[in-house]
C-alpha cells in the first residue's frame, strides 16, 4: 500500500465531507461481470487475519478510540420518538467519559461519533439536537429497510431528508436488480439516488444478507460505486444476516479495483452485528492491511452500531482503572 | 508511542507472546538435556547449541548422539515393541488419546517453545503446528481403536527408524509418531538438529500421559546421529523427511537390508492461476503458499504459472500486497514472518536469488522493516526467471516465488510437470472444468483447488517422482506403518540350478522368439540369442538376449503409451479380460511348454494356465473397481483421493511359475493403468514370450507391454538406473532386490521386491488390494466449496 505511516491529526470535523467525491463513471459491464469472488479462500483470508494482527495496549486504547469516531450511532427502531433521539444525540457529543479520555491522555481531542443515523422522521430532530458539534446526521432512505417504494417516493424521502438538513443518506438498493443481474436497472437508479442527494453524502446499503453470494456482492458493490456511491455499507441491520469480515473482504477489494479503475476513494460501512470492541479492531485491521491508513478515519470507513459503543466504553475503564466496568458506570446512549 | 500518537498513526504496536513458561520449562532442566531412552532422559552428554533464530541467543544445550545412545533406543524400542503391539487395538487408542489431549492442555506451551526455537511465528505455532498435532493424535487413536477391524491381514512393521526436518518440528514428530504408534510399531525419532526442543518436551508429556516406556524414544544430534538411526541394523523401517539429496543416501543405505522406506523429500510445486481466477484470492494464495513458515515448506507453491492474459494485474497486485507483509520476533503477534532457521540458509536463500537476478529475473523485494538482528530474509518475488536458472528448477526452502507465464491449459499441465519433483499443486480458477482437468494432468501428490498447504491428519500427504513416496495421513498413511501378513515367513529362494543342456530338438517350425516393444516383435539390438533349457537337459527353444539398448527402446515405447493411464477403467478391465480369454483359447499349448520348460507335472502345468487366466480375469474385475476415497477433513468440500498409476514400471518377474509369475506381476500394474517393460523369468522365458500372440490378438495398446528377456540381473540394472522409469518390481535373488534398490535412487522410483523370499505366488491371496496399492500412488485432490 503507498499509503504508510502519517502523522496526520484526525479530527472529526464534519467526518466524511472533506475529500473529493466519487464522480461514478459509465457503467462498465465487462468489468462487472470479470469480477470473481471465491467463498472459501475469502473465508479462509477473513480467519487468519484477526490471529495476524494482534493490537494491545496503548495502540488498543488509541485504536478503540478512533473506532468511536468512525461510529455511525444508530436508532432504527419502531418505538423511537423526539427524547429517545435527543438522548442519543447527547451521547454522540460525548461518547466516552472524560475522565476516561484524560487518564488516556487524549483529554484535549475532541472525540465524537462519526454521525447519528435515523429514520427521516427524526432528522430534524437530530440537527437540532447536534446543533454546533459538525456531527452531521444521517437518514435511512428510499423505503428502508427493503427498498420496495415507488421509485419517485424514494427519491422524494431523500430530498425530504436533505432538506432537514441530513448531510448523509444510506439508500437501500433493489435487491432484485442484482437477484437477476439487472446491473443497468442497478446502476440507474444509484445514480438517480446519487443525483437527489445532491451535496449530501449517500452511502449504498447492499443489503448483503439478501445478496447471498460474494460474486454478487462484489458486482453490486462495483456497480453502485460506478454510479457515484460515495460510501458502499453492507447491510441494513435488520437481513438475517449482517456485516461479516468474508462480506467486508469482498467489498473493500472492490472499492480497491475501484479505485485502481479511476483514482476515487470510496468510503466503507459495515452494519449490524458488531457489537464488541474486539470485532471492531479486526475491521480496522482488515481496512488497514486492504486499503491502507486512509481507509482508518471517519472520512472513509464508518461503523453501523447501537451497541458496540458501550462496550467501548468498558474496554477503555478497564485499561484505565484495571478493573472490569460495567455498563451502567458509562452514561446511556 | 502513546495512546494519542498511536491515534494519529494507526500504527500496529509490537504484542509478544509471553514466554516465561518455556523459559521456566528450559531452566527446569537446566538449560541442557540428554536423549529420551527408555522412559526417561539420559544424562546430558557432549553437545551443542540449539538457538533462537530471531535473536541469536542460545536457548539450551542438546546431546549429540553417538552409536551408543542410538544403540540403546532402538534395544529400547525393540524391547518395548512386542508389549505394545499386542495390546488391544483400544487399549493403544486409549494411549493416543491420551497424547492428543496432552498436547491440547500444553498446547500455548508447545506452541511458544517451538516459536522460539524454530523462529517461526507464534500465530502460526498456535493456529496450525499445535493444533494440527493434536488432530493427528486424535485421528490416529482412531485407527488404533479400529486396527482389528480395518487391517485383518496386516501386521505393525516393528520398530521405526524416523528422521524429520526443522521446518514444523513437532507437526512432523505427529504425522510420523502417531501413525506408528497407533498401529502397533515403536519408535526411535530423530529430531532436527536446529530444533529438537520440541520433541524433548513431547517426550517428558508422553511419558507423563503414561505411555509405556520404550515406545518412544528420542536421540538429538545431527545428520550423522541421524544416518546411525536410518541405518540400524535392528530399525525395521526408516521414515524420512527432508531434502531429496539426503533422501537418495538413505535409499542407497538401506538398499537390500529389507527395511521398509518412506521418503517426504523436496518440492518445487506449481502454482497456476488461470485468467479467470479471483486474483485476490490467488494473491493470497501466494502468501499462503511461498511466505508461509517464511517459505521453508517441502510443499511451498514456489513456481508461480500465470495466465499470460493476467500476468501483469497479478504480479502488480502481489507487489502491492508484500508491501503489507511485516517481519519481526516469533513471539510477536503482529507477524506474517520471522527469520528463516540460521544464518547459512539465509546465505544460500540470498545467493541463488543473487544467481537469478544476475541472469536476468526481475526481482520484487518487498520494501518493509527487516529487523536488525536475527536471520531475517525478505518476502521475494522473482518474475521473468529464465527456466535455466537453478532458481527455477531447485528447491531454494526460503520465501522466495519465481513466476512465469503460460498460454493455454494445456502449457499450464506442461511448465508444472516439468520438474523432476512432484509434491504438491494449487490450482487457481473459477471454472470447475479447467480447474480439475489441470488437477488430473498435474503430477503431483497433492493437488490444491483454490486454497494451498491444506493439510489435516484424515487426507494422506506425500509426493510423487523426486519429492519421494509413501503417505502420511488418513487410510492409505496406516498402510505406511503395516507389513501385509502375506510377505511374511516365506522361505529364502533356493539359487537356480540349470538342466546341464544336451542339445537342440527340433519338433516343428523354428520359432525363435524376439522381444516385444511397441507393440511389435523386434530383433533384439545384440543380435545375440540365448538357449532355454528345459527339466530333462533338452534345448527347448531360444529367445533374443536383451541388452541396455533394448531396455531403452522398450522404455521409450512405454513412455510413448502414456494414453493407456487416460483409457476408462472399464476399457481396461475389457483388455485384461480379453487377454484371459484368448490366454485360456491356447490352455493346452501354453501348459504343454510349461511342463517342456519346468518338468511339472500335467495337472501342476494345466493348474498355472487355469490360474494365470483366473489371475487375468481377478486384475479385469478390480481394474474398475479399485477405487479412491473422499475423504472428511474439517472443512466445507471434498478431499478426493484418487489412486493414479506410476507411469512406466519395469517388472523383473519370478524365475519361479514362468506364466503365472508374468501374469501376477503385470496384470496389476496394467489393470492400474501403467504401461510396463517385463522381464520374463530368466530360466523359462518362453511362456512369456508365448504370450506375444495373445498381447497381439486382445487389443492391448501398443506400447503398454513390452517384454525383453536375457539375463535378468543385468537388464534389472539397466531398468533400476534408467532415469525414465518411474517404478521397478523385481523379484529374485536377496541380491537383485539390493540393485534395484541401491540403483533406483536417480530418479527414486517406486521399487517393489521380494528381498529373495520365494513368495508363493500361486497362493490365492497373491493378487488383489495390496498388489494394486503398489501400481498406484495416491493423489489427493482437495476441492473446497462454496459460492
Amino acid at each position: 500500500m503507498p499509503e504508510t505511516a502519517m502523522t496526520q491529526t484526525t479530527e472529526p470535523v464534519a467526518a466524511g465531507h472533506n475529500s473529493e467525491r466519487n464522480a461514478g463513471m459509465p457503467l462498465d459491464l465487462a468489468a462487472v461481470n470479470a469480477v470473481q469472488a471465491n467463498r472459501s479462500a475469502t473465508e479462509r483470508r477473513a480467519a487468519s487475519l484477526p490471529g495476524r494482527r494482534a493490537v494491545k495496549g496503548d495502540a488498543q486504547s488509541a485504536w478503540l478510540l478512533k473506532a468511536v469516531t468512525c461510529i455511525d450511532l444508530t436508532t432504527l427502531n419502531g418505538d423511537d420518538t423526539d427524547g429517545r433521539v435527543r438522548r442519543l444525540c447527547a451521547k454522540a457529543r460525548r461518547p466516552i467519559r472524560a475522565d476516561i479520555l484524560n487518564a488516556l491522555g487524549m483529554g484535549d481531542r475532541r472525540i465524537t461519533t462519526g454521525a447519528v443515523c435515523v429514520y427521516h422522521r427524526f432528522v430534524a430532530t437530530a440537527v437540532d439536537a447536534l446543533k454546533g458539534s459538525n456531527i452531521p446526521v444521517a437518514a435511512v432512505s428510499t423505503g428502508f429497510p427493503a427498498g420496495l417504494v415507488p421509485h419517485d417516493v424514494k427519491l422524494a424521502e431523500i430530498e425530504a431528508s436533505v432538506k432537514d438538513g441530513a448531510e448523509e443518506i444510506d439508500i437501500v438498493i433493489t435487491r432484485e436488480h442484482v437477484l437477476t443481474g439487472n446491473w443497468p436497472a442497478l446502476y440507474d437508479e444509484m445514480r438517480d439516488f446519487r443525483a437527489a442527494c445532491g451535496d449530501a453524502h449517500v452511502k449504498a446499503i447492499l443489503a448483503t444478507g439478501d445478496l447471498k453470494t460474494l460474486r454478487n456482492v462484489a458486482r453490486a458493490s462495483l456497480v453502485c460505486m460506478m454510479a457515484g456511491a460515495d460510501f458502499i455499507k453492507t447491510s441494513t441491520g435488520k437481513e438475517g444476516v449482517n456485516a461479516t469480515l468474508p462480506v467486508t473482504l469482498t467489498m473493500v477489494r472492490a472499492i480497491r479495483q475501484y479505485r485502481e479503475m479511476t483514482g476515487a476513494k470510496v468510503g466503507y460501512k459495515p452494519a449490524g452485528g458488531i457489537s464488541k470492541a474486539k470485532d471492531v479492531l479486526t475491521y480496522f485491521a482488515l481496512m488497514k492491511e486492504e486499503l491502507g491508513r486512509e481507509w482508518l478515519d471517519p472520512e472513509l470507513f464508518r461503523i453501523g452500531a447501537s451497541s458496540l459503543l458501550a462496550d467501548i466504553e468498558r474496554q477503555l475503564e478497564h485499561r484505565v482503572t484495571g478493573a472490569y466496568s460495567a455498563l451502567n458506570r458509562h452514561p446511556i446512549g | 508511542m502513546n495512546v494519542a500518537s498511536y491515534f494519529n498513526t494507526m500504527d500496529y504496536a509490537p504484542s509478544m507472546e509471553d514466554d516465561s513458561g518455556a523459559r521456566a520449562w528450559l531452566a527446569r532442566h537446566g538449560g541442557r538435556f540428554g536423549h529420551f531412552i527408555g522412559g526417561k532422559f539420559t544424562a546430558p552428554s557432549e553437545g551443542f547449541e540449539t538457538r533462537e533464530p530471531a535473536s541469536g541467543k542460545v536457548l539450551a544445550v542438546v546431546s549429540q548422539g553417538l552409536e551408543g545412545d542410538v544403540n540403546q533406543a532402538v534395544a529400547a524400542a525393540r524391547k518395548a515393541q512386542k508389549g505394545w503391539a499386542v495390546l488391544s487395538g483400544h487399549e493403544r487408542a486409549l494411549k493416543l488419546y491420551a497424547l492428543a489431549r496432552i498436547i491440547q492442555r500444553n498446547a500455548r506451551l508447545l506452541a511458544v517453545l517451538e516459536a522460539l526455537d524454530n523462529g517461526k511465528p507464534v500465530r502460526e505455532t498456535r493456529d496450525i503446528d499445535i493444533p494440527l498435532a493434536a488432530r493427528h493424535f486424535y485421528h490416529h487413536a482412531g485407527w488404533a481403536q479400529l486396527q482389528e477391524s480395518q487391517f485383518p491381514d496386516h501386521d505393525p512393521v516393528g520398530v521405526i527408524g524416523q528422521v524429520i526436518p526443522w521446518n514444523f518440528p513437532l507437526l512432523m514428530l505427529a504425522w510420523k509418531v502417531a501413525p506408528a504408534l497407533a498401529l502397533g510399531n515403536t519408535v526411535v525419532l530423530k529430531p532436527a538438529e536446529a530444533t529438537p526442543l520440541t520433541a524433548l518436551l513431547f517426550a517428558e508429556l508422553a511419558q507423563a500421559a503414561g505411555l509405556p516406556e520404550g515406545v518412544l524414544n528420542v536421540v538429538t544430534g545431527d545428520g550423522e546421529t541421524g544416518a546411525l538411526v536410518t541405518k540400524h541394523e535392528d530399525i525395521d523401517k526408516v521414515a524420512f523427511t527432508g531434502s531429496t539429496e539426503v533422501g537418495r543416501k538413505i535409499r542407497e543405505a538401506t538398499a537390500g537390508s529389507g527395511k521398509s522406506l518412506m521418503l517426504e523429500l523436496g518440492g518445487k510445486s506449481p502454482c497456476v492461476v488461470f485468467e479467470d481466477a479471483d486474483l485476490d484470492a490467488a494473491v493470497e494464495g501466494v502468501v499462503d503458499a511461498i511466505w508461509f513458515n517464511q517459505g521453508q515448506v517441502c510443499c511451498a507453491g514456489s513456481r508461480l504459472l500465470v495466465h499470460e492474459a493476467v500476468a501483469e494485474d497479478f504480479h502488480a497486485r502481489l507487489a502491492v500486497r508484500m508491501q503489507t507483509l511485516r517481519l519481526g520476533s516469533s513471539l510477536d503477534k503482529t507477524i506474517d514472518m520471522g527469520p528463516v532457521i540460521d544464518a547459512g540458509q539465509r546465505a544460500r536463500i540470498a545467493s541463488m536469488v543473487d544467481c537469478a537476478v544476475a541472469s536476468g529475473a526481475e526481482l520484487v523485494q518487498a520494501k518493509i522493516v527487516t529487523p536488525e538482528t536475527g536471520t531475517f530474509y525478505p518476502p521475494t518475488l522473482l518474475c521473468n526467471v529464465p527456466a535455466t536458472a537453478e532458481a527455477a528448477t531447485e528447491e531454494i526452502f526460503g520465501p522466495v516465488a519465481v513466476s512465469m507465464t503460460f498460454r493455454t491449459p494445456g502449457e499450464a499441465a506442461q511448465l508444472a510437470n516439468h520438474s523432476r519433483y512432484g509434491l504438491a499443486a494449487s490450482i487457481w480458477s473459477e471454472n470447475i472444468n479447467q480447474a480439475l482437468e489441470l488437477a488430473a494432468k498435474v503430477e503431483a501428490g497433492i493437488v490444491w483447488v483454490n486454497c494451498t498447504n491444506v493439510m489435516d491428519a484424515g487426507v494422506g500427504f506425500g509426493g510423487v517422482k523426486e519429492s519421494g513416496f509413501g503417505r502420511e495421513g488418513g487410510r492409505e498413511g496406516c498402510y505406511d506403518y503395516l507389513k501385509p501378513r502375506l510377505f511374511a515367513k516365506a522361505p529364502e529362494r533356493k539359487p537356480f540350478v540349470p538342466a546341464k543342456a544336451k542339445g537342440f530338438t527340433f519338433d516343428q517350425v523354428d520359432r525363435t522368439a524376439k522381444l516385444f516393444i511397441g507393440g511389435k516383435q523386434a530383433r533384439p539390438d545384440g543380435n545375440y540369442s540365448r538357449a532355454v533349457v528345459g527339466a530333462s537337459g533338452e534345448v527347448v527353444g531360444e529367445v533374443g538376449e536383451g541388452n541396455r539398448k533394448d531396455i531403452r527402446n522398450a522404455v521409450e515405447a512405454a513412455r510413448g503409451a502414456a494414453s493407456w493411464g487416460a483409457k476408462t477403467q472399464h476399457n481396461r478391465a475389457q483388455i485384461l479380460y480379453y487377454l484371459g480369454e484368448n490366454l485360456s483359447v491356447r490352455a493346452s499349448e501354453f501348459a504343454d511348454r510349461l511342463r517342456a520348460m519346468t518338468g511339472v507335472k500335467a495337472d501342476k502345468a494345466k493348474a498355472e494356465v487355469a490360474a494365470s487366466v483366473s489371475r487375468l480375469f481377478s486384475y479385469g474385475a478390480w481394474a474398475d473397481k479399485f477405487e479412491g476415497a473422499v475423504h472428511m477433513p474439517p472443512m466445507r468440500g471434498l478431499a478426493i483421493a484418487v489412486p493414479e498409476p506410476l507411469g512406466v514400471v519395469g517388472v523383473v518377474c519370478p524365475p519361479e511359475l514362468p506364466l503365472l509369475g508374468f501374469v501376477s506381476t503385470v496384470a496389476p500394474l496394467i489393470a492400474a493403468g501403467n504401461r510396463v517393460v517385463a522381464v520374463p523369468s530368466e530360466p523359462f522365458p518362453l511362456s512369456a514370450t508365448d504370450f506375444y500372440q495373445v498381447v497381439e490378438t486382445s487389443d492391448v495398446p501398443a506400447g503398454v507391454l513390452n517384454i525383453v528377456t536375457g539375463e535378468a540381473g543385468s537388464l534389472c540394472k539397466e531398468l533400476a538406473k534408467h532415469n525414465d522409469v518411474d517404478g521397478l518390481w523385481a523379484f529374485g535373488s536377496g541380491d537383485l532386490s539390493e540393485v534395484v534398490e541401491r540403483l533406483s535412487t536417480g530418479n527414486l522410483k517406486r521399487t517393489f521386491t521380494d528381498y529373495g523370499r520365494a513368495w508363493d505366488w500361486s497362493a490365492a491371496v497373491f493378487e488383489g488390494e495390496e498388489f494394486l496399492r503398489r501400481a498406484t500412488q495416491v493423489k489427493t485432490i482437495w476441492v473446497p466449496y462454496g459460492e
